[in-house]
């Protein structure tokens, strides 16, 4: 009897240590495909490949510098946008909207949430872009002066770097706004309860107390986003413009990592192509790495001196 | 407006232009308001004025107290409608900034409303079935819709049990190193952008076959579903009481019954919304489908051949040149969206607050559980 029952329980403890074991193996898969489908371009451009700017198929010589930065600049960039409303939306919602208003503004938020990357990228191309480049663009550049300064000059194409980050910004407020409200609201009640008695404000106590006290969720949340931001891919190829080469111009259209390979992959025809465009991705894959691997130890570093 | 925060507010008379601000330690909140020693001075020089004898002296100190115990309090009031005023006026800030946010969502709903229930009526019907479709013209997208279920289909057969598995595995070894360490890459698996997907896919099934298939996309797709339903199941199982489970092992039940028939069981609603959750999270993926199920003009749901998917047909007809392609590329967007909407309002209604704050939105948790909801299944 005891016996039978071991051997079943055996083979339960085998079959879930085989599904666990997906994780790390499909992680290593990734890294390693990723590895050696990029090999022969790494190969061949070493270091270059990260630094330099010459993405020429023709001439069989490819480097990813202006879509790394572009990358970077476009999340980035989504990030210092989305932030600051994020923030003020998960607050609103958590701490300071009537109960009417919160129901309404958690279900918009949520949807907002869930929309998938090619719908904003849709939104983007057929509404964003037509009126960033009829209205906002021209004030932006003109009107405002902007033009004067290496960020905002050069003529006005629609697709650009600005209007990606726009759209990974529309895209990440959203989310961000989502896990910093729930964050917000696993606040112990006790904690907003205390501040009260004292004769704080709501306001006050949503930002001296319960904020501080959700700060390492919080940003995990941004941090999240960023991750979101970098690796975004459709949305992207659709309103970024798709021009290689450097352009301090946000402006001027550009590529990122994610949209570039989401171009070119398809219609790549020989294997240092196709190899670049896997060195590409395995730069992608490599940053979103780190900004997740750095994020999720300090938002574990945080929580355990909040607990301690 | 109901504001609790407005009726204790005059509470700490005075001192409150002492209170510190934010507390630098995190974890400690800074308490506002804690109240300062003057108005505490002010009212004890009032309660014991000069002691015994109805002297001059003593009069005079009284009225000087009273004098400035009104003066504080008129300080106080004064502080006390600044930090009102205040508050309105953040809160009001705050509005806006949930005004501005909601304001893409009307954009992009008015959006698809306008332009793609317009297109909806001839374009929904599952035409495009079997019959070639000329160049330029709107194949409809029935074929899209199906090449999607399909997708989903072999992502869910192969994501959703190896995701449960691992789930119920990172749950049973609660607080031990290697589970910490596979919850950790699981949460590293997470945040790795869906192209990267892709191309491995392409790389590892459709480059040795030599022609793209829906298997290929329904794998990629099931690679990103593993790690979605890993963190949602272990955070819902780790929740189940351990008392559950020392009763059913009590009773003599082997230890895969009490994780199965009476852990699991109790965390199910959790559990599926997890899985709805990472449905419709996958169920929008274009990147992945770009170079492994491609998309397909014609009907097809063979899992051996190329296939068609909406967020793909969406992808494709965003790009094309064609109104009556574009046309139907709003439409499948308008679908694709309620199709995600009532997905997920069907995973809240069925979870409200079973899960923790991030796994909802399929972002995994963010911090560790804390130690006291150990538990849920046996320990090995």
């Amino acid at each position: 009897m005891s016996a039978r029952r071991s051997g079943a329980d055996r083979v339960y403890d085998g079959a879930l240590a085989l599904c666990a074991a997906c994780v790390p193996v499909l992680l290593a898969v990734v890294a390693w495909e990723l590895a050696r489908g990029g090999w022969p371009a790494f190969a061949r451009f070493g270091a270059g490949f990260l630094t330099r700017d010459a993405w020429d198929p023709v001439r069989q010589s490819f480097a990813v510098a202006p879509a790394l930065v572009g990358t970077l600049v476009t999340a980035l960039l989504a990030l210092a946008l989305a932030t600051p409303l994020a923030l003020g939306v998960a607050v609103y919602s958590a701490e300071l909207a009537p109960p009417r208003v919160r129901t309404a503004l958690v279900l918009a938020v949520d949807l907002l949430a869930a929309v998938p990357g090619v719908v904003y990228g849709l939104w983007g191309l057929h509404v964003l872009v037509p009126a960033l480049r009829a209205h906002v663009m021209p004030a932006l550049r003109d009107d405002l002066g902007l033009g004067r300064t290496p960020f905002f000059a050069g003529p006005l194409y629609g697709p650009s770097i600005l209007a990606a980050a726009l759209v990974l910004a529309v895209m990440i407020v959203p989310f961000i706004a989502a896990v910093a409200r729930e964050v917000l609201r696993a606040v112990p009640a006790a904690q907003r309860e205390a501040a009260f008695a004292l004769g704080a404000t709501r306001w006050e106590a949503a930002v001296q107390v319960v904020v501080p006290y959700a700060a390492s969720g919080i940003f995990g949340g941004v941090m999240l986003g960023l991750g979101r931001a970098l690796g975004e891919t459709i949305a992207v190829a659709l309103v970024v413009g798709g021009a290689h080469g450097f352009s301090a111009s946000l402006l001027a259209p550009g590529y990122t990592l994610a949209a570039l390979v989401a171009n070119e992959f398809g219609e790549a025809s020989d294997d240092l192509h196709l190899s670049a465009l896997m060195a590409a991705a395995a730069a992608l894959f490599a940053v979103t790495l780190v900004v997740n691997a750095v994020a999720r130890w300090l938002v574990g570093r945080v929580g355990r001196e909040a607990d301690a | 407006m109901s504001d609790p925060g407005d009726e204790v507010d005059e509470l700490p008379a005075g001192g409150s232009s002492t209170r510190p601000a934010a507390d630098p330690r995190p974890g400690v909140p800074g308490v506002p308001g804690a109240s300062g020693g003057d108005a505490e001075g002010v009212r004890s020089a009032a309660g014991r004025p000069g002691g015994a004898g109805g002297s001059v002296v003593a009069t005079e100190v009284a009225a000087s107290a009273s004098r400035l115990q009104r003066l504080a309090a008129d300080r106080a009031g004064r502080r006390a409608r600044r930090r009102q005023r205040r508050a309105r006026r953040m809160t009001a800030l705050t509005a806006l900034a949930a005004a501005v946010t909601v304001l893409p969502l009307v954009s992009i709903l008015l959006f698809l409303v306008v332009r793609g229930l317009a297109a909806l009526g001839p374009t929904l019907a599952p035409t495009g079935s079997a019959v070639t479709p000329a160049a330029g013209t709107a194949a409809g997208f029935g074929g899209a819709v199906a090449g999607s279920l399909v997708l989903l289909a072999i992502a869910c057969g192969l994501g959703l049990p190896v995701g449960l598995g691992a789930g119920l595995w990172l749950a049973e070894r609660r607080g031990r190193r290697r589970a910490a360490l596979v919850r950790y890459l699981a949460d590293v698996l997470l945040g790795v952008p869906s192209i990267v997907f892709g191309i491995v896919a392409w790389q590892l099934l459709v480059r040795p076959v030599g022609h793209f298939s829906a298997w290929a996309g329904g794998v990629a797709l099931a690679a990103m579903i593993v790690p979605l339903v890993a963190r949602t199941a272990d955070d819902v199982l780790a929740q189940v009481p351990t008392a559950l489970t020392e009763a059913a092992l009590a009773l003599g039940y082997p230890r895969w019954r009490t994780a199965l028939g009476v852990v699991l069981r109790a965390a199910l609603p959790g559990v599926v919304t997890g899985a709805l959750v990472a449905v419709a999270r996958v169920a929008g993926e274009t990147a992945p489908l770009l170079f492994t199920a491609f998309g397909n003009q014609f009907w097809s749901v063979h899992p051996g051949r190329p296939i068609a998917a909406l967020p793909l047909r969406i992808y494709t007809s965003a790009l094309s040149g064609s109104p009556a392609q574009r046309a139907q590329g709003y439409a499948g967007a308008l679908v694709l969206v309620a199709g995600v909407a009532v997905f997920g309002l069907v995973a809240r209604r069925a979870t409200r607050d079973r899960l923790t704050p991030a796994t909802r939105l399929g972002a995994g948790p963010l911090t560790r559980p804390p130690d006291e909801r150990h538990g849920g299944v046996p320990l090995a």
